[in-house]
């Protein structure tokens, strides 16, 4: 029987529910040299913020088991030059886009957002991801996501910004005390959905040197290592929303997917899509492997329709 | 963006100890074919569940394209970490994930003119396969190897057949000249009137030859040897800061704008003891200051 593969990000259906990551497939023209991007549910692209940013020094980066750190500091060419280069040649490649915006103020994020709505190529954008694990500049470098009421500024000054049809999905931290209370804020400020889990902070230090490894100090960790991690935060909040304690919007699962079984475990936790980050450094086509071995494994257990297994370890507790 | 094979079965036919380091030889059809000197791939490590998820970049030491086994790419490994075990570790018909070709290569001169390659420790590995495409065209081809020991020179023989001439430096005088390339340099472009310097290996010797290159009225074409996690241009963990035409700094992906850069565009005063830091006047610099 055919697998009905199709996911709905609240106002938009995606065809399929496998996405990039933001920061993990850069704009779009690297990944298209292995494979035709429009062969995923969305692209997310890297974070843009309103100036042109160098990113930190270097290095940026560091294997750890299972997983790396990074601290790229959200290098990228400013949202005038996202409109007039990436998104237009994302567009020509038939890619459904997720735009990841960021500020470091909570007017910057609405500036991002309304000059994003300006674009042209506007039409292939299916929805925005506000990426509030940024440091917020007002509360000495806090991120945004430590602190609902900052988090629920951002998002519905951004709200304010898109079209109303235009999802708008708030990106969150795990580094928190309790992530359903900024669950809770974002959705009630506007959020259509949520994107579980951004990195976690760490710091490795280089034993030779006997200094950090990364020039920025901390870092985020990804990879497999934190794929516990990530289940359980979705898990929490598609509990939260069965309890009705906030209302039920999509959810997107990312941290630490390599394979369409990994992603099963976010699905089967209550994510209605995922994203594949860290792992398409090991192998550039896995956003469609994994795609192609979550259908298989969903189909194989005689599910007909994708929709029906998300969540569905709830059930079964 | 230039086209990029992605081998995820390339089956290893040879493995040989060649002083500190290992030369190992990969089927990798589709790569082979159309890789040039100066061209990378990023190899996959520990099998499909490894906890080592980032690939090792190697510089491409040859390619024979149309070999028995199909298409060969062979490598230099300097087995000092994890990864570099693993694969030094590989036996015949042992198998791992290749992609590539990746990078820009050596941009070769439009004209015959004399060059030098400069190789530092196992840098050396493309200096042989370039020596030969330049000859092609008619070039020289003066090669200067450089490293700590004998033990950590690499290809002193290729170099013999591929070079017009050879020079060899250690740090510690146990094969030719005691000193690092930078003591034989200046005699070298001296005596063949080189107009094109091209370098592999580790930073300083990178600035070095920079350097030099620049006091001899030649030009330098470097290919450096950034830290890279993906090795296909999505991660921008391998930036350094480059100069470019319109005379701004970036910084710049080395997998994907490199690995080779023209020496004096390099922003040497950035770097310092392993770490680079963003020079304040670099695109962007000024927006990380506010957060
Ligand atoms: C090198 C790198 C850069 C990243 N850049 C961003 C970014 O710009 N914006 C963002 O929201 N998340 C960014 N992330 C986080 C990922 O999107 C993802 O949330 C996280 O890595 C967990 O997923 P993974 O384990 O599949 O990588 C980045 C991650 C990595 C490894
Ligand atoms: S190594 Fe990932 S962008 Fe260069």
């Amino acid at each position: 029987m055919a697998l009905d593969l199709s996911t709905s990000l609240g106002p938009v259906t995606l065809p399929n529910p496998v996405m990039t990551a933001s920061g993990c497939a850069a704009n779009g023209k690297e990944l298209a040299r292995f494979f035709d991007v429009d062969r995923l549910g969305a692209f997310v692209t890297k974070t843009v913020m309103a100036q042109p940013r160098s990113g930190r020094g270097t290095p940026r980066m560091a294997e750890t088991p299972s997983g790396m750190l990074n601290s790229i500091g959200l290098q990228g060419p400013g949202i005038a030059a996202f409109c007039a280069g990436d998104l237009p040649m994302l567009k020509d490649l038939g890619a459904r886009v997720l735009v990841s915006i960021a500020g470091g103020t909570s007017t910057e994020f609405a500036d991002v957002a309304a000059h994003l709505r300006e674009s042209a190529a506007f039409d292939c954008v299916v929805g925005v991801e506000v990426n509030i694990s940024c440091p917020n500049v007002a509360n000495r470098g806090q991120v945004f996501a430590c602190d609902p009421l900052s988090s629920a500024k951002v998002v519905a000054l951004v709200r304010e910004q898109l079209p109303r049809d235009t999802p708008v999905i708030a990106k969150l931290s795990p580094d928190v005390t309790d992530i359903v209370s900024i669950a809770q804020s974002c959705v009630k400020a506007g959020a259509t959905g949520l994107t579980m889990i951004n990195t976690l902070l760490g710091v490795v230090i280089d034993t030779e040197t006997l200094r950090p490894a990364l020039y920025a100090v901390t870092g985020g960790l990804s990879g497999p290592a934190i794929r516990p991690v990530a289940v359980r935060a979705v898990w929490q909040v598609a509990a939260a929303m069965r309890e009705g304690r906030l209302p039920t919007v999509p959810i997107i699962g990312v941290g630490g997917v390599r394979t369409g079984r990994d992603a099963l475990e976010l699905v089967a936790a209550g994510a209605a899509a995922v994203q594949v980050g860290t792992a398409t450094f090991n192998d550039p086509t896995a956003p469609v492997r994994v795609l192609e071995e979550l259908a298989a494994l969903v189909a194989g257990k005689g599910f007909t329709r994708f929709t029906d297994v998300v969540g569905v370890a709830h059930d079964r507790t | 963006m230039s086209p990029v094979a992605q081998v995820r079965a390339a089956e290893l036919i040879a493995t040989r100890r060649a002083g500190a380091y290992h030369h190992v030889t990969f089927v990798a059809p589709g790569i082979a074919e159309s890789a040039r000197p100066g061209q990378f791939v990023a190899v996959a490590v520990g099998g499909p569940t490894s906890a080592n998820l980032l690939r090792r970049a190697f510089s491409i030491h040859k390619v024979t394209p149309s070999g028995t086994y199909g298409g060969t790419v062979d490598l230099v490994i300097s087995a000092k970490g994890a990864g570099t075990q693993w694969l030094t570790a590989l036996r015949a018909h042992d198998t791992t994930d290749i992609v590539g070709p990746l990078g820009r290569p050596f941009p070769l001169p439009a004209e015959a003119a004399p060059c030098v390659l400069v190789g530092g420790g196992y840098g050396s590995a493309p200096l042989f396969w370039l020596a030969a495409a330049l000859k092609e065209r008619g070039c020289q081809a003066h090669l200067v190897l450089g490293a700590a020991t004998e033990s950590r020179l690499f290809g002193v023989v290729d170099a013999r057949r591929a070079g017009d001439s050879v020079h060899v430096t250690t740090d510690d005088g146990t094969a030719g000249t005691k000193g690092t390339v930078a003591a034989v340099l200046p005699a070298v472009f001296r005596e063949t009137g080189a107009v094109v310097a091209y370098a592999c290996g580790p930073m300083g010797m990178l600035r070095s030859v920079t350097e030099i290159s620049a006091a001899h009225g030649a030009v330098a074409q470097v290919a450096v040897e950034e830290a890279m996690a993906c090795g296909v241009g999505v991660c921008m963990t391998c930036v350094i800061p480059v100069t470019g035409n319109d005379g701004l700094t970036r910084m710049v992906r080395s997998c994907a704008e490199g690995p080779v850069f023209r020496g004096d565009r390099i922003r040497w005063d950035a770097f310092d003891g392993g770490r680079c830091t963003v020079p304040e006047d670099a695109v962007g610099a000024q927006a990380m200051r506010s957060h």
